[in-house]
């Protein structure tokens, strides 16, 4: 251990906030988690259902996408500050893959 | 005290850098294993230029050549310039941005291995039955029809120093935006830190696919796939894209470091300021995600259609406009300098007019037309080269002279090195110029021989004599090497006199820990602001002299990366051999064992105490 090592003691107050955030981000995660679980019933039900092809592609499709944004703020912290990098290089990554998929699509499978 | 420095034999310098994770030990087996490929792919390229030097001639057997050609460009490309690069990236930019290490030490070696151990193994084809020989592109047309275990090597060999690849650049990553020291805001980081962090992210997106492409071809060819076989469903085409979706970043994870370099070159050298520098920063950026969207710009004679080839040309073309600002933005910058012409200056003054050609002769390839004309001619060969060798090779060779006394603190004789220069530059032109021509005259590339009468006989003369000087200036520069070592006259701390960043604030020889103190970065060229008010010691520091934590030694990273060469012998020769399916099990249990241990035995490093860093040796 560092010979210079501090021990930092939380006033009252600071306590008292850290407490009350902790306890909002609880709250959020846990409706985060009932919305996820209701949208994969949603997906499920869908293809139970016996829907045209044409609709559950489309809906399951985008009921993930959701589910990732829903991921990856609540749950993998990008709604917390400090996660601009982090947020551009997954934004950069998605825009890339696009591209990708698109000219794949566009120039060799249906061209 | 855990690492107390005494005159260390032979045995335990060896055992020293096979289980070092400081990266400026890194860097210096980047470099040294980076400069023995140099050697080697040079030594291809010379038996290219006398196999052509002449009509008819058969120095060299048509699949010799073919073999020839792919080694050299794979060699130069994945095991020459890029690792080089990582070495001067290792050893300067935490440096630059004023930390103890990289992110992840123990990656940082890994990274290194994976490199070292993927190039031997792809090396190793030429003494077991035949090197790859379908071009360093190894287009899966011609590369599933290639008999012999040439492209198996490539595929495999690749794959291992690829995955080294990646981890280096995810942790360069990690490293800038994590371990900047206070006040190193981004828009204070040098040059060289910059380029390295936006070839770092090409590196984070470019590799993937090429990962992907690699294992469809290591399946198709040793597991019976049938990506690419159009026989069976597949589609060779795919093969293509996923090779230029990373072959084009690839070329811009090489030359912007390059330009990294150039730009810390200028500034040092013109005792300026750079000039523009937030628009060079913006530059960057912007080429970096360009360079995402042309790759297609290879494929132009594939028969895409008109839509794409016109997209992906104008696309192209764009790239011009953030490189020409860089071009305008070095000339702004030596304009009204004081300049200086040392070695590396002279290299940068080299290279802006030999990239410029390179540049305008990619924005006429990027016009589809007349692409078709031009495609697979030796034009090609001239375009690459110059863009390769006059910007690439022109930047490592600079950086070689300029980082040489941060990295060793001594310095190459200048003399030398203004002959390794001109020998160098002069062979270049002579060599690639002219090819300019012999591709309009017709020439296509990759041809092992041509007839006498094609009239190509004295171009190909010419070029083949310009190797031959580019050699002796390597020559050169590898006697000044030489004669430096041996006579080992120490350079001391801010050898130019004139250095504006961070790393030569430095006290030479570096400590291993870097800094004493984490420095305060006062601005642009933090170094110069200190100089300019006279501090003595060349930084102001941003915290109080205490313990340092260091990570410890480890042996780990090499004995996981052996394990992925034995099983890639076991890949190799998968239904052939007997063994091959025991050593691929062995050589997978070696690497997942080892990560094993490293997962479940705590190292926590250790700490340099405050009374040894305070005492003269400085807690060595
Ligand atoms: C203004 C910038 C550039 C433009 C517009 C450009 C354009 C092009 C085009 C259109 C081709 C394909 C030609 C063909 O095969 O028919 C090409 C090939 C090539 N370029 Fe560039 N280029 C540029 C810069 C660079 C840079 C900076 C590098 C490397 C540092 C580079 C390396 C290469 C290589 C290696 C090839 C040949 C690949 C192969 O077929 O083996 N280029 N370039
Ligand atoms: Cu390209």
């Amino acid at each position: 251990m560092s010979h210079d090592a501090q021990v930092y003691v939380r006033s009252q107050t600071e306590f008292e906030y850290i407490k009350q955030k902790r306890r909002k981000d609880m709250r959020n995660q846990i409706t985060t988690f009932g919305i996820m679980i209701f949208l994969t019933l949603i997906s499920f039900t869908a293809v139970a259902a016996d829907f045209s092809v044409y609709l559950i592609v489309p809906v399951i499709l985008l009921l993930a996408a959701i589910q990732v944004v829903l991921q990856l703020y609540y749950f993998m912290h990008m709604s917390e500050k400090n996660h601009q990098v982090v947020a551009f290089f997954l934004y950069s990554a998605v825009m890339l893959a696009f591209t990708f998929i698109l000219t794949f699509l566009t120039i060799i499978w249906w061209g | 005290m855990s690492s107390i420095a005494k005159k260390k034999g032979f045995g335990a310098t060896i055992w020293d850098y096979l289980t070092t994770v400081d990266h400026k030990k890194i860097a210096v087996m980047y470099l040294a294993a980076g400069g023995l490929f140099f050697v080697i792919g040079g030594i291809e390229a010379m038996l290219i230029r006398i196999q052509l030097a002449q009509p008819d001639n058969d120095f060299v057997s048509a699949g010799l050549f073919n073999e020839i050609i792919t080694m050299h460009g794979t060699t130069m490309i994945f095991l020459a310039a890029m690792p080089i690069l990582f070495g001067f990236m290792n050893a300067v930019m935490p440096l630059q941005i004023g930390a103890r290490d990289v992110a992840f030490p123990f990656l940082n070696a890994l990274g290194f291995w994976l490199f070292l151990f993927g190039g031997i193994f792809l090396n190793l084809s030429w003494f077991m039955g035949g090197a790859p020989d379908a071009g360093w592109t190894s287009y899966a047309s011609l590369s599933l029809a290639s008999p012999g275990h040439g492209i198996d090597f490539y595929a495999l060999g690749l794959q291992i120093a690829g995955a080294g690849t990646y981890i280096g650049g995810i942790n360069f990553l990690v490293t800038i935006i994590n371990m900047r020291a206070p006040g190193m805001t981004y828009m204070r980081m040098p040059l060289f830190t910059w380029t390295t962090f936006v070839a770092s992210a090409l590196i984070l997106f470019a590799f993937p696919p090429l990962t992907i492409g690699l294992f469809f071809l290591i399946l198709d060819r040793m597991f019976g796939g049938n990506f690419f076989d159009h026989t069976m469903g597949g589609n060779t085409i795919i093969w293509e894209h996923l090779f230029w979706i990373f072959g084009h970043p690839e070329v811009y994870i090489l030359i912007l470091p390059a330009f990294g370099i150039f730009s810390e070159i200028f500034a040092l050298f013109s005792r300026k300021r750079l000039f523009g520098y937030s628009s060079m920063v913006f530059a960057t950026v912007l080429i970096g995600f360009l360079g995402f969207m042309v790759w297609a710009h290879h494929m132009f004679t594939v028969g895409l259609g008109p839509t794409a080839n016109a997209i992906f040309a104008v696309a192209t073309m764009a790239i011009a406009v953030p490189t020409g600002m860089k071009i305008f933005n070095w000339l702004l910058t030596i304009w009204g300098g004081s300049i200086k012409v040392t070695t590396p200056m002279l290299y940068a003054l080299g290279f802006i007019p030999s990239f410029v050609a390179g540049g305008v002769t990619g924005i006429m390839q990027a016009a589809a037309p007349l692409d078709y004309q031009l495609h697979d001619s030796y034009f090609i060969v001239a375009h690459f080269h110059y863009v390769i060798v006059g910007g690439v090779v022109l930047a490592i060779l600079a950086a070689v002279h300029l980082y040489w006394p941060l990295m060793f603190n001594q310095m190459l004789s200048e003399k030398l090195g203004k002959w390794t220069f001109w020998f160098f530059f002069i062979g270049f032109h002579l060599t690639f110029f002219i090819q300019h021509f012999l591709g309009l005259m017709g020439m296509p590339r990759r041809v092992f021989t041509f007839g006498a009468n094609q009239g190509w006989d004295l171009f190909n003369l010419i070029s083949s004599i310009g190797a031959a000087f580019m050699a002796v200036g390597v020559i050169i520069l590898v006697v000044n090497i030489i004669i430096t070592v041996v006579k080992n006259v120490p350079a001391g701390n801010d050898p130019w006199e004139d250095g504006r960043t961070l790393e030569w604030a430095i006290p030479q020889p570096v400590p291993f820990y870097n800094f004493k103190q984490t420095p305060l970065v006062r601005g642009l060229d933090t170094f110069w602001i200190e100089k300019q008010e006279g501090n003595k010691v060349g930084m102001t520091y941003a915290e109080p002299l205490s313990d340092i934590h260091m990570p410890n030694n480890s042996f780990i990273p090499f004995v996981m990366t052996l394990g992925l060469f034995i099983a890639a012998f076991g890949a190799l020769y998968h239904g052939e051999k007997d063994w091959a399916i025991p050593v691929l099990v062995l050589g997978i249990a070696i690497t997942v064992g080892s990560m094993a241990v490293r997962s479940i035995k705590d190292d926590h490093g250790f700490h340099i105490h405050k009374e040894d860093l305070m005492n003269d040796k400085g807690g060595k």
